[in-house]
């Protein structure tokens, strides 16, 4: 551990690579916590299977490419297929817990969650999986080192940006964003007002999934995806949330690369096998942050 | 006023003045039975029994928190697990080298005689119980300002955090585990004798539960279920009784988790001693299939899931866990009370709760919104 | 006649609202003290920044001489100043002897206390109360079933319970049926004669509150408008003019 740190003295440009990768990781995390901070903001749904639906979708990338198909044209099948598959869950699951207390919600969708998993490993087998894109890498000379910067990378970053702009849009601009804007300030107010606000539940859980899709394709291409590494995504999600509060699209993204790039630094210095553990560490430094945060105002994080 | 001079008015009115009716002893009873004969009757499955003792210790404990207190835990395999590296390290420290033990998996020339381990199974078994309870009273501090979905996952968290770090940690195996010291004596010696110990286990936490429920402690726990915030402001010492709540869910599942590794006998960090998505949602599926909230009903939903779970499991074909999975979504979306609490509502009388007979009660079951 | 409650100079915003502004009252042992104002007038936020649901910006508040605006809900609690929501909380799940029996004191509880079972003693106390509010015939019901205005003469018996030195009411006639305010009023009042438990009163309701209090604070926009009896409120002209909102 100390050998890496001393590593990184050594060879700054080390540092440079984490945090480019750590940049590029934390934008596709930031997909997939916008989603889970529209579904909780909107309706109160805390998504345990968020992401196992980011793993589905880079299962459609990977299976693609099996047939020789580039990965990069999963990302509307995964958007559309997601989007499918969320109404369904929606309208199966999400919609009878909904109005239940909190725990329902998470229990229900943590079942979701390993059928999901089961049924991925069931179908692909356990193997950990790339989408290879076939794009070139590049290396860059910085500081005596060199760092290596994988063209999909950047693509991946910039459809991340266009994925991020293209929600805002849509929430801003469309009737069906304004009636989701509308109901997650007050569903009841949204009700009276005439917004079928089933119909807004389901559409916001299903966009959610189809988020989620959309990162599952980018991540199966940059990084690995395998049956049970959802999990692992989820907290990162929940992570992210919690330290930037729903409803504050900045603070999402800010947190999002955070995490990303303390997560390059956390696998680099301690070792890969403690990069999950690094993950769950930040979730728990940000709910002991935030306690303490609430606590100064004599209230309980809930 | 009415002096109490009406003892069946007391027991209704509280349900709390005596410890057991008649009734719950009659079942009581015959569970001790089974308890005793079936490893007599069936002794091809003392082992899986000896596993249902500790499903019923598990779904009884995750009750104190989740259903008598309202903190739904999704992490207490945590201190399962903990109890089994605390027994383990115990058993193996008492008489040797932990470091240099685990480091040749247990192949080395250290042989343990019986006395040796014995004395390690009670020590660790006690250390386990006593350590896990410390663990709960020290991350009580971290996870009591958290409620509702917080405390959930940062319990989850907990528990996945604990699975990594432990299998990083080298002292104790790390990843490759720690090979138990093995049992002096036939398989068939072994399984009876911690057979006897999870049965044990289990009925001391139901004793002991039901002993817990009937004091001040009982109505302070429910009290902070149904209005935290209320409880407060009455001046209950709300983080005093969270922490011995936890403590006591912390200290069987310690006992569980040491008995657990020795009946194996081998013992990893993710599969075996943080099964988060195992047994640790086992045990919220199993509190819930019952009844949340009541004694039996984490009894009767361990003791079902259970049978159901070992009768069918090997028809499924590899599809087993994604029926758990369905099993749960739909004990949640359509059965949220659980049996027992199904009873409750449809015959209030049995367990003596008394609705209004002019207004229909409403669906108690839902619990405080959050 | 001790002051009980002290609030001196007492502020409280919240962003950019200031829901209390300099205010300084105080609460005579033994008394019934009323605290009325328009809505929004920032009574709630006195009662919430007494009882220490959150912390003031600045001023002191003082029970029984003792600084306490920096102790926690629990802690104060435990003093003998007990509260009762506008929203009335009681536990629903439970019926209404196991809510009573939970609100015993808790000041002196020693920490294996809560291993012990109830005592006899304390069981009649609890229907005796029970019985005082009107709802001993309903005892054993789930709290949760009862009516609004039942729940809260269950919520006002727990107070009771409690043996709280001050009690601070949250409008407590507001939601209840107008025929049982008069049986209110007066269970109110004997508490307070009977029982000698100080109150401190948000009402509403002009009638109750002239009716009930020996003296009056009236706050408006979150400063302290006019204080005096009953009788010198009601004839005050910017009370008055508070309420009919002309200003």
């Amino acid at each position: 551990m100390l050998d890496n740190l001393n590593l990184l003295v050594i060879a700054p440009y080390l540092g440079v690579q984490l945090l480019l990768d750590g940049i590029f990781i934390g934008a596709i995390f930031a997909l997939a916590a916008y989603g889970l901070a529209l579904v909780w903001g909107v309706m109160n749904v805390k998504n345990l299977s968020q992401g196992e639906f980011v793993i589905m979708g880079g299962y459609f990338a990977w299976y693609m490419s099996t047939y020789g198909i580039h990965p990069m044209y999963a990302l509307p099948v995964a958007v559309i297929g997601m989007f499918g598959f969320g109404w369904v869950v929606y309208k199966t699951i999400i919609s009878r817990v909904v109005e239940k207390d909190m725990f329902t919600s998470l229990l229900a969708t943590f079942g979701l969650a390993i059928v999901i998993q089961q049924g991925l490993n069931l179908a692909f087998g356990p193997e950990v999986q790339v989408a290879e894109s076939g794009f070139p890498t590049h290396t860059i000379p910085i500081w005596g080192g060199e760092i290596t910067v994988a063209a999909i990378r950047f693509y991946s970053f910039l459809i991340c940006c266009v994925l991020a702009g293209g929600v805002v849009a849509f929430m801003k601009k469309s009737r069906m964003g304004q009636a989701i804007r509308a109901t997650s300030q007050d569903v009841r107010a949204a009700k009276v007002m005439g917004i079928d606000t089933e119909k807004v539940f389901a559409f916001t859980y299903a966009l959610n999934a189809a988020i989620c899709g959309a990162a599952g394709v980018l991540i199966s291409m940059i990084w690995v995806i395998q049956p049970f590494y959802g999990i692992t995504h989820s907290i990162r999600s929940f992570v992210i949330v919690t330290a930037a509060g729903f409803g504050n699209l900045a603070g999402v993204l800010m947190a999002s690369l955070g995490l990303g790039v303390v997560e390059q630094y956390g696998g680099f210095i301690l070792g890969a096998e403690l990069q999950q553990a690094t993950v769950v560490g930040m979730l728990l430094l940000v709910l002991i942050w935030r306690q303490v945060q609430m606590n100064r105002v004599r209230q309980a994080v809930q | 006023m009415t002096a109490v001079t009406d003892d069946n008015a007391t027991e209704a009115g509280t349900g709390r003045r005596r410890l057991m009716s008649r009734n719950d002893s009659f079942i009581f009873a015959g569970l001790v039975l089974f308890g005793i004969l079936g490893p007599i009757l069936f002794p091809n499955y003392t082992f899986q029994i000896a596993v249902l003792w500790l499903m019923v210790l598990f779904a009884l404990t995750w009750d104190i928190m989740g259903g008598q207190m309202g903190y739904n835990s999704l992490g207490n395999i945590f201190f399962f697990g903990a109890g089994m590296y605390i027994c383990a390290v115990v058993q193996v420290g008492l008489f040797t080298d932990v470091g240099a033990y685990t480091s040749v998996s247990g192949q080395g020339d250290f042989r343990f005689t019986p006395d040796q381990y014995y004395i390690g199974v009670a020590v660790g078994l006690v250390a386990a119980a006593i350590g896990s309870s410390l663990l709960a009273v020290a991350l009580g501090w971290i996870v009591f300002g958290l409620r509702g979905p917080y405390f959930a996952i940062g319990t989850l968290g907990m528990a996945l955090a604990a699975g990594e770090l432990v299998g990083a940690w080298g002292w104790v195996g790390g990843g490759s585990g720690i090979p138990m010291p093995v049992y002096p004596g036939s398989g068939d010696g072994k399984s009876y004798f911690f057979y006897v110990l999870c049965f044990v286990a289990a009925i001391a936490t139901f004793m002991f539960l039901k002993w817990l429920y009937s004091t001040r402690f009982g109505l302070a726990i429910n009290a902070i279920r149904d209005d935290e915030d209320k409880a407060q402001a009455m001046g209950i010492h709300t983080l005093r009784h969270k922490t011995v709540a936890w403590a006591v869910s912390a200290f069987f599942l310690g006992i569980a988790g040491g008995l657990f590794g020795n009946m194996t006998g081998f013992i990893e960090p993710l599969e075996v001693a943080f099964p988060t998505v195992t047994f640790g949602i086992f045990m919220v599926a199993m509190a819930l299939l019952g009844g949340k909230g009541t004694i039996w009903g984490p009894v009767l939903g361990a003791i079902l899931f259970h049978f159901v779970k070992e009768a069918t499991w090997t028809y499924f074909l590899g599809w087993q866990w994604v029926t758990l999975g369905a099993i749960i979504i739909l004990n949640i979306i359509y059965f949220q009370q659980g049996i027992v609490g199904w009873l409750q509502e449809k015959y209030p009388g049995w367990f003596g709760i008394e609705v209004d007979a002019r207004a229909p009660a409403k669906a108690p079951s839902k619990g405080p919104a959050q | 006649m001790s002051k009980l409650i002290e609030v001196s100079n007492v502020s409280k915003a919240f962003g950019g609202v200031i829901a209390n502004n300099d205010i300084s009252i105080s609460v005579p042992e033994g008394k019934i003290t009323g605290l009325i104002g328009p809505n929004g007038s920032g009574k709630t936020t006195l009662f919430n920044s007494i009882v220490g649901y959150h912390l003031i910006d600045s001023g002191s508040i003082k029970f029984k001489g003792a600084e306490i605006s920096k102790k926690k809900v629990q802690q104060i609690a435990r003093l003998g100043m007990l509260r009762t929501f506008q929203q009335t909380r009681i536990y629903s799940l439970m019926n209404c002897v196991d809510n009573m029996l939970i609100s015993v004191p808790h000041r002196n509880a020693a920490f294996f206390d809560m291993f012990k079972p109830y005592p006899a003693e304390l069981l009649e106390k609890a229907e005796d109360l029970l019985e005082f509010v009107g709802l001993y015939e309903k005892r054993k019901l789930r709290a949760g079933d009862l009516s609004f205005g039942q729940q809260k003469l269950l919520e006002f018996a727990m107070a009771l319970m409690n043996e709280p030195e001050v009690l601070l009411l949250d409008e407590p006639t507001a939601g209840i049926n107008p025929t049982l305010i008069n049986g209110l009023i007066d269970r109110l009042k004997r508490a307070n004669t009977e029982f000698g438990i100080t109150l401190f009163v948000i009402e509403h309701n002009m009638r109750v509150i002239m009716n009930m209090a020996d003296t009056i604070y009236c706050l408006a926009h979150g400063e302290l408008l006019a204080e005096g009896a009953p009788s010198e409120i009601q004839n005050d002209q910017r009370v008055i003019d508070a309420y009919l909102g002309a200003h």
